[in-house]
Parts: structure tokens; sequence; C-alpha cells
């Protein structure tokens, strides 16, 4: 009896406290309701379906670990374009836009404030331009005729003596889809970074400046860096968000889709193809899971690189 | 002309040393590159046709004129709905999810931020760790839920699946956490209740958050094809972005459109540009409280 009284003791100490914030949780469940319904349902749904044989006319069919075993040993458009596609296209972009975003940050963060303003709206526009409108920017620069901007520039200055067909051959597109994101980088991220290395205190240097650190490039080593490391890891996980979502780009470019020979296949094309196009939820889902746990892991290095460290957490 | 409106300003200038001279000089050749495809995407929307194919290219139009934004209205007259449908979706559904993003994410970072009710920090820990996801990768359980919430085809299905925006929370949290304590006590001593204290006191603290999230939730549903591409199935409900990707489909060696194409563009592109350059003073405030700190990451690691 006394147990059973007891339990229901706490049972409405934890409701009373509960009632006491109902306000706040008032407050938080328009924003939890949609959260849940097309952030974490989804990502639920899609590991269940992960284990399914779904076409989205019959019943999801149980299959276990199927989809997973087809998906990395036998998948060949998977293994041969998406995995390396989305790899080097990561590797490049995400790291290679970061750091962009990091030094132009530092340069502008160096200017006089009144000229910082312009510069930073400049290295933000381009990525303004984000979607749809990012392909026409582009297109016409890239076309492969010599009408085609770069082309008639190159062929100009005798670079290559025949237009090339930057965004439809197999060969170029990847790099064109690497230079136009990387030309839009410099967006959130860009800007969270120049606003934390402009909240590093002066006082920090000038200590630094009696305790021997010379050069600027020391000053941005040992100061700077570890003064913004939050910003810093705002900074990276926006831009392996930015990396790994982005899958549109290469079907904009080349007007194609599949893109040429699978040149410029990305994880998301493969989802979109077995999803929207085949109808094979249950392994596109396989895939999204793939794709989630490839940012996950990217996540994790980040936070290892600029997290804080076990003794301060 | 503004490099020269830049240059008085730099001759205005005696501190700059020659450190300062060097970084801006790269600086101004770096912008150029950058801003070229914008200033390009200006003059090849006022192109004549005549100048739109001509051998060398030039970037600068010569005799601008207003043919590409005519062939953009015939186009779509052609078509069975008139292109001011699709604007007025796209207006309809922007400012509408930024109003909602705004109002919700302020909403709901409120009391994580200062009312530490129990469970707030596994809620603060959810919402971190969705940051790193990109709701792209999960786009078919998405359609999922829309289908079985009845949604499809109605505006409510443009909106709703942008309302939940993990980053903005986390911008506006982290702003409000600067608003001291003290302020709020105050309020609630003078017998404040919670709703005049969030309207009067926390609102109107966190005006450039709110700025921040409103450009972030502009761009996001302007430039949005996902929910017209999936949620939607008439024409009459999607939006400008859309009807702009089908005009751009093999648009790759394709004389035909590339004029109404430019045009188009260029439409897309402005409202941005000046919702960003009306907001930007507070959007860098913002981000100085954007880190991600470390009472964060433990927990993390506690959820």
């Amino acid at each position: 009896m006394t147990m059973l009284s007891n339990l229901g003791k706490r049972f409405k100490r934890f409701f009373s406290v509960i009632w006491e914030y109902r306000l706040s949780y008032a407050f938080i469940t328009p924003f939890m309701l949609c959260f849940i319904a097309f952030i974490l349902v989804p990502i639920i749904v899609a590991v269940g379906l992960s284990f399914t044989y779904y076409n989205a006319i019959e019943p999801p069919k149980f299959i276990g670990w199927t989809n997973y075993q087809n998906l990395i040993s036998q998948d060949l458009l998977f293994l041969k374009y998406a995995l390396p596609n989305t790899f080097k296209f990561a590797i490049i972009t995400g790291p290679g836009g970061y750091v962009a975003s990091f030094i132009l940050a530092w340069l502008i963060s160096q200017l006089p404030a009144r000229l910082r303003k312009y510069f930073s709206l400049a290295m933000y526009s381009p990525s303004l331009t984000m979607g749809i409108a990012m392909s026409i920017v582009w297109l016409p620069l890239l076309t492969g005729d010599r009408i085609g901007y770069l082309n008639s520039i190159l062929l100009q200055i005798g670079m290559i003596d025949e237009p090339r067909l930057w965004v439809t051959d197999k060969d170029y597109l990847m790099n064109s889809m690497i230079a136009v994101s990387l030309w839009s980088s410099m967006g959130v991220g860009f800007l969270a970074m120049l606003a934390g290395i402009l909240n590093v205190k002066q006082d920090m240097y000038e200590a630094a400046r009696i305790d021997g650190v010379k050069s600027r490039l020391k000053e941005i080593w040992y100061i700077t860096i570890p003064a913004m490391k939050p910003q810093m890891l705002f900074g990276a996980v926006m831009a392996i968000v930015n990396t790994f979502k982005s899958g549109a780009i290469g079907v904009e470019l080349s007007g194609q889709n599949p893109t040429p020979q699978y040149a410029g296949y990305l994880i998301i094309n493969h989802i979109n193809d077995y999803g929207i196009i085949r109808f094979e939820m249950g392994y596109a889902a396989a895939t999204s899971v793939f794709l989630l746990i490839l940012m996950y892991f990217s996540n994790k290095f980040c936070w290892s690189l600029f997290g804080p460290k076990g003794d301060e957490g | 002309m503004k490099k020269i409106i830049k240059l008085l300003k730099l001759l205005k200038l005696p501190v700059m040393d020659g450190f300062q001279i060097l970084i801006t000089i790269q600086l101004v050749i770096f912008s150029v590159f950058m801003l070229l495809p914008i200033v390009y995407i200006f003059n090849h929307a006022l192109k004549p046709y005549s100048e739109l194919f001509i051998y060398p290219p030039n970037i600068f139009v010569r005799n601008p004129n207003s043919q590409n934004f005519n062939e953009l209205f015939l186009v779509a007259a052609s078509s069975a709905i008139p292109i001011t449908r699709y604007l007025f979706n796209s207006v309809f559904i922007s400012v509408g999810s930024v109003v909602g993003i705004t109002f919700v994410s302020i909403l709901c970072a409120y009391p994580i931020s200062k009312h530490k009710f129990p469970g707030h920090k596994i809620v603060f820990s959810i919402i971190i760790l969705t940051l790193m996801f990109a709701p792209e990768a999960v786009q078919i359980p998405r359609y999922l839920v829309v289908s079985k919430l009845g949604i499809m085809n109605t505006y409510f299905g443009h909106f709703l699946p942008l309302l939940a925006m993990p980053v903005s929370v986390f911008l506006m949290k982290q702003f409000i956490d600067q608003i001291p304590d003290e302020l709020i006590q105050a309020a609630y001593l003078d017998g404040a209740k919670e709703f005049s204290v969030f309207l009067y006191i926390i609102v109107p603290n966190c005006m450039p958050a709110v700025a921040t999230v409103a450009i972030l939730a502009f761009q996001a549903s302007w430039s949005n094809i996902e929910t017209s591409t999936l949620f939607m199935q008439d024409d009459e409900m999607k939006n400008f972005a859309y009807f702009l990707s089908t005009l751009t489909n093999n648009l790759t060696n394709n004389v035909a459109r590339q004029g109404a194409a430019a045009a188009a563009a260029l439409i897309m592109f402005i409202p941005n540009l000046f919702i960003f350059l009306f907001f930007q003073g507070k959007m860098i405030t913002t981000m100085a409280h954007s880190g991600i700190k470390g009472s964060e990451k433990s927990g993390k690691k506690s959820e």
C-alpha cells in the first residue's frame, strides 16, 4: 500500500511540475508538431521502410537487411557512380567551400568597418541565387558552343582550339558542378564565421603580441580559431548539410536526367530515381538512411575538430 | 559606378595600412568574379534576341528592351495557367512561410531558452541533431506523411513542411540566451503575464534574429521546388520557381526561350536581393551568437 501511495505521490509531483510549465509546452507545441510530422516521423519511417519491399501500391513487405545488402554489394549504379561522385563532390566542395569561407571572412574582417559591408554582400549574394535560378545564371556562361562565354574567352586567348561541352560532356560536368557549388558556398556559415571573427576581443591579440605571437598566421591559428570554435562548428555543420543535400545541380546544369553517362549522379539523385521514378520506396529509403548515416559521421568528425574537449563538456 | 564610389570611400580613409590595401585589391578582384554572373543575369534579361546569340558574346547589353519579359508572359499565356497565378502562389506561400516560420520558431525558442522546463535539454539537443540532416534525404517518407495528412494539393502542403526549420529555432534560441534574465524577472515582479513578457520583452529584443530567420525562411520558400513537384498535382497550385524549372528543361544548347528564362531568373533573384539588402545588418548581429557551444554538446551526449 505504501509503495503504491508513494508511486502515486511521485506521479502527482511529476505531473504538477509538468502542469506548472504547461505554458512552456504550449509555446513549443506548434513547432514540435510540425517537427515531428515532417522531420522526425519521416526519418523513423525511412528507417522502417528500409527493411521492407514497398512499391507504394501493395502494403510493405518485411525483407530484413536485403535492401542494404543489395545497396552495398550489387547496385552498380550506386557503387560505380552515385557513391564515388558524391565523395568527389563532397570532399572538394565541403571542405573547399568551408576553407574559402573562412579565408574570405578573415580577409574581410581585417578591413575598416565601412568596407566590410560591401564585400560581405558581394560574397554572400551568389548564395541568394540558390536553386533553380542558379542554372540559368550559369548555363549561358558554360554553353557548349562558341557562344558560351567560357568557351569564347578560352578560344580567344588560345587555351583551347575548339569549344568544350562544359555541362554535357561527362568529363567536364562534375567539374562544372563543383565550380558552381563553390561559387555559391558563401552562405549562412560564412556570415557566422565573419561575425565570429569580429567578436574576438582585441585585447586577446594584444596579450598574444606581448607573449611573442608575431605573424598574422600564428594569430589566426592560436587566437582567432580557438576563440571562435562555436562559429566554426556551426559553419561546418552548414557546409556538410549543403554539400550532401545538393543533387539537383547536375540535372539542372546538364538539362538531362539522369545526367550524361551518370557523370553528375549523386546519392540524392539515386534516392529520387528509385523513390519517384521506379517506385521502389523501400530501396530508396535504405539509400536515404545510408545518406543520413554519412551525414552523421561527417558531422561527428567536425565535432571532434571544433567541439569542446572532454574536460570542458 | 559602384567601384568609383568604393574607391572614393577608400581615399577618404587614411587609416588603411599597406596590408589592408593589398587585401582590398584582392577582394575587389574576387568580388568582381563573384558578382559577374549576377551582373550578367541583369543584362541578359534585357538583351534583345539579336544580342543573345552573337559571337563574341557580350556581357553588357547594348540596346536594352523588355522583349524577354514580353516573351515570358507570352509563353505563360499560351499555357492554361496565367503567369500571374504562379507569381501569386509564390508570393502568398513565401509571405505565409516567412510569417509562420518566424512566429513558430520564436515561440518555440523562448521557453527552451528561458523557462528550463523539464525536457528542454532533450528538445534542444534533438534540434541540434536535426540541424545536421537535410530534409531532402527523406523526401519519400515526407511524401507519404503529406499524403496521409490529406494536405496534398492544398496550400497547407506548401506551408507545413517548411514550418519546422531547426536552423531558425537554433538561431533564435542562441539569441534569446543573450537577453538578461533580470529583465524578465523585473517584468514578472511588475505583474506581467507570460504572454506580455513574450510580446513586450522577448520579441522586441530579438528583432535582429527575427530578421535573420525571415531572410532564411524567404530564401527557403521562394526558390522551393520540392513541395510543388512532389505534393501538388494541379498546375494552378504550383509556384513560380516550379514554372521557371519547366522553362529551363532542356535549355542547354536550346535557343528557344533562353531570353524568357533569363527574364524569369531575374524575377526570381530580385526579391531575394532586396530582402537581404534590407535586413543584412541585422543578420551579422545575429550570426555573432550562432555558435554551437559546449553545454549543448554535453546535452547531446546525455540524450
